[in-house]
């Protein structure tokens, strides 16, 4: 099989997102921004074919932890300093 | 301090590198982890041992079953710890800079009144069905303690502890690992080992296989519980700092 | 190691997957080691764990293999009917599981790597609620969550909390010579900050300094 184009696409999309989620000044916009990168680690599993891990990634990682995660930063500052 | 930091990242980043030279190509069907015995024996007989198509749920609720269970006394755990760490929160130190007082709003609160039921039924088909289909205990778990973050944001954090409270969460969560380790215990008590739940046939009228396949599923319903129960437990003291009022 | 340059080849296009994978395990890592805010670096450990889970998960895949879910022709609760035309085979209606011979094997991926990554998942989520709440209490106790703040504030407190106005004249001499000992070393782990400060006052004023710090965070708090 090789490395093909989507996975390479969907990794690099990846890495974008990663470093877009740390160098966001505003922490609101990290959470979300984590959420899109659990989203595209969650595509790339049911790409690969590990189903079950993809549907567990997809309720905890972009569901539950982007909410919980909106949920703290609301109790705390909102602006980062890096 | 950044850039000094950079120096060990990259020395890790490097040496990972170079132990990567010597992975298999991916996808590989020869390679040491796809030729494995364990795996090979995993996908030739849980049809025969278990009766359960799904292979992942097999080999979670039932080979692998014990890992299972510390798992879901790991949630267990973690979640006493955030009600330990946030109930002894002292008053807060002023008023937080964004104060949303805001109604709920109509279209948000009856859309979300059609909708839960149907997240609910889903969440209980997901847990059921997870012998056939992806799915199981913890997705199931995790979409219904969803429903009720849900509706304590469509609404108030006060109208879902209305109907799932911080008492009962706690007791559910328990129950949960109870249950776990009861099918546990009970296999114990019918002559075989602690987990072994083929030994469950002296109980129920079936075959050994569809014992196990039975108690499988019940297994998956006590980590349902436990995970629900703490998936909503965690939403509610952390939006709160642990005083239950106010919130999201 | 760069006599030939097929490295540089051989990792960039043949194996480029591992080489973005640990490019992202790198970026987890750079981000808790360096970052300033606490909220920053629990993302930065998320991203370390997911990726580690997208490593794993990457070596189960098989090629031209499906899901681990059995097909139909070998499910359990299905019927196989077998048919006379393949040759050599009676023709029969098989209800029942089969156990999977070695050609059928490498159609399914492999599942063993998915079971451990589901509970690193969920285990990796249990661990960033309560990693969150500690954030909640400590922004409570010192009203940031910068660390070089925080480590401002916490050397203040210890500071205040050594120029109490309890002399030691109240503790007797045998008293004070084991507890300048359990002083050293308990002031060594929990403040070091405090040690540097409090350089040139006795270590009789040290033991005050050990009590204090512990009710000045909890008037905090």
């Amino acid at each position: 099989m090789g490395v093909d184009l989507f996975n390479t696409f969907i990794l690099l999309l990846l890495v974008a997102a990663a470093l877009t989620a740390l160098r966001a000044r505003d922490l609101i916009t990290a959470s979300v921004v984590f959420g899109v990168y659990s989203f595209l680690m969650c595509l790339l599993w049911a790409e690969m074919g590990a189903v079950d891990v993809a549907f567990t990634e997809a309720t905890v990682g972009a569901g539950v932890s982007t909410v919980v995660m909106v949920a703290t930063i609301f109790n705390l500052k909102r602006k980062s300093s890096d | 301090m950044k850039l000094l930091s950079l120096v060990p990242v990259v020395a890790v980043g490097g040496l990972l590198l170079f132990a990567a030279q010597d992975f298999p190509e991916w996808g590989d069907p020869a390679s040491p982890a796809s030729t494995s015995p364990v795996s090979s024996h995993f996908i030739q007989s849980t049809g025969v041992d278990t009766e359960v198509p799904n292979m992942v749920t097999a080999v979670l609720a039932d080979y692998r079953g014990f890992d299972t269970m510390f798992e879901t006394v790991v949630v267990f755990i973690a979640g006493m710890a955030v009600l330990a760490i946030l109930k002894s929160s002292g008053r807060r130190k002023g008023k937080r800079e964004h104060e949303v007082e805001a109604e709920p709003d109509l279209i948000v609160t009856n859309t979300v009144r059609l909708i839960v039921p149907v997240i609910q039924i889903f969440a209980f088909y997901v847990l059921a069905h997870g012998h056939v289909s992806p799915g199981g205990g913890f997705q199931g778990g995790v979409v219904m303690g969803a429903s009720f973050i849900l509706v304590a944001l469509a609404w108030d954090l006060e109208v879902a502890l209305a109907r799932f409270s911080a008492e009962k969460c706690i007791l559910v969560a328990a129950l949960g690992i109870v249950l776990y380790g009861g099918i546990g215990f009970l296999s114990m008590l019918l002559g075989g080992e602690f987990l072994d739940y083929a030994e469950l046939e002296k109980v129920l009228p079936v075959s050994r296989e569809m014992a196990r396949y039975h108690a499988m599923l019940g297994v998956e319903i006590g980590v349902g519980f436990t995970v629900t129960a703490i998936i909503f437990a965690l939403y509610a003291n952390l939006s709160t700092e642990g005083r239950l009022k106010g919130g999201l | 190691m760069f006599e030939d340059g097929a490295i540089v080849n051989e990792l960039l296009v043949e194996r480029l997957n591992y080489f973005i994978y640990v490019v992202l395990l790198l970026i987890g890592l750079h981000a808790m080691i360096s970052k300033r805010n606490l909220i920053k670096k629990l993302i930065g450990m998320s991203i370390f764990q997911t990726a580690i889970i997208l490593f794993y998960v990457s070596i189960a895949v098989k090629e031209e293999a499906t899901i681990p879910i059995y097909k139909a022709e070998h499910d359990p609760h299905g019927e196989v009917h077998h048919h006379p035309e393949k040759g050599g085979e009676e023709a029969e209606a098989h209800h029942g599981p089969v156990a999977l011979k070695d050609e059928e094997i490498k159609q399914y991926a492999n599942p063993l790597p998915h079971v451990l990554m589901l509970t690193a998942i969920v285990v990796g989520v249990a661990t960033l609620g309560l990693a969150l709440a500690l954030t909640q209490r400590i922004y409570q106790g010192y009203g940031t969550i910068e660390e070089d703040e925080l480590l401002t504030k916490i050397e203040r407190a210890d500071d205040r909390a050594s120029q109490s106005p309890l002399k030691s004249n109240q503790s007797p001499s045998p008293k004070k010579a084991k507890g300048s000992a359990t002083a050293k070393k308990a002031t060594a782990s929990p403040s070091r900050k405090s040690g540097s400060a409090s350089q040139g006052k006795s270590a009789a004023k040290r033991k005050p300094a050990k009590r204090k710090p512990g009710s000045g965070g909890g008037k905090k708090a």
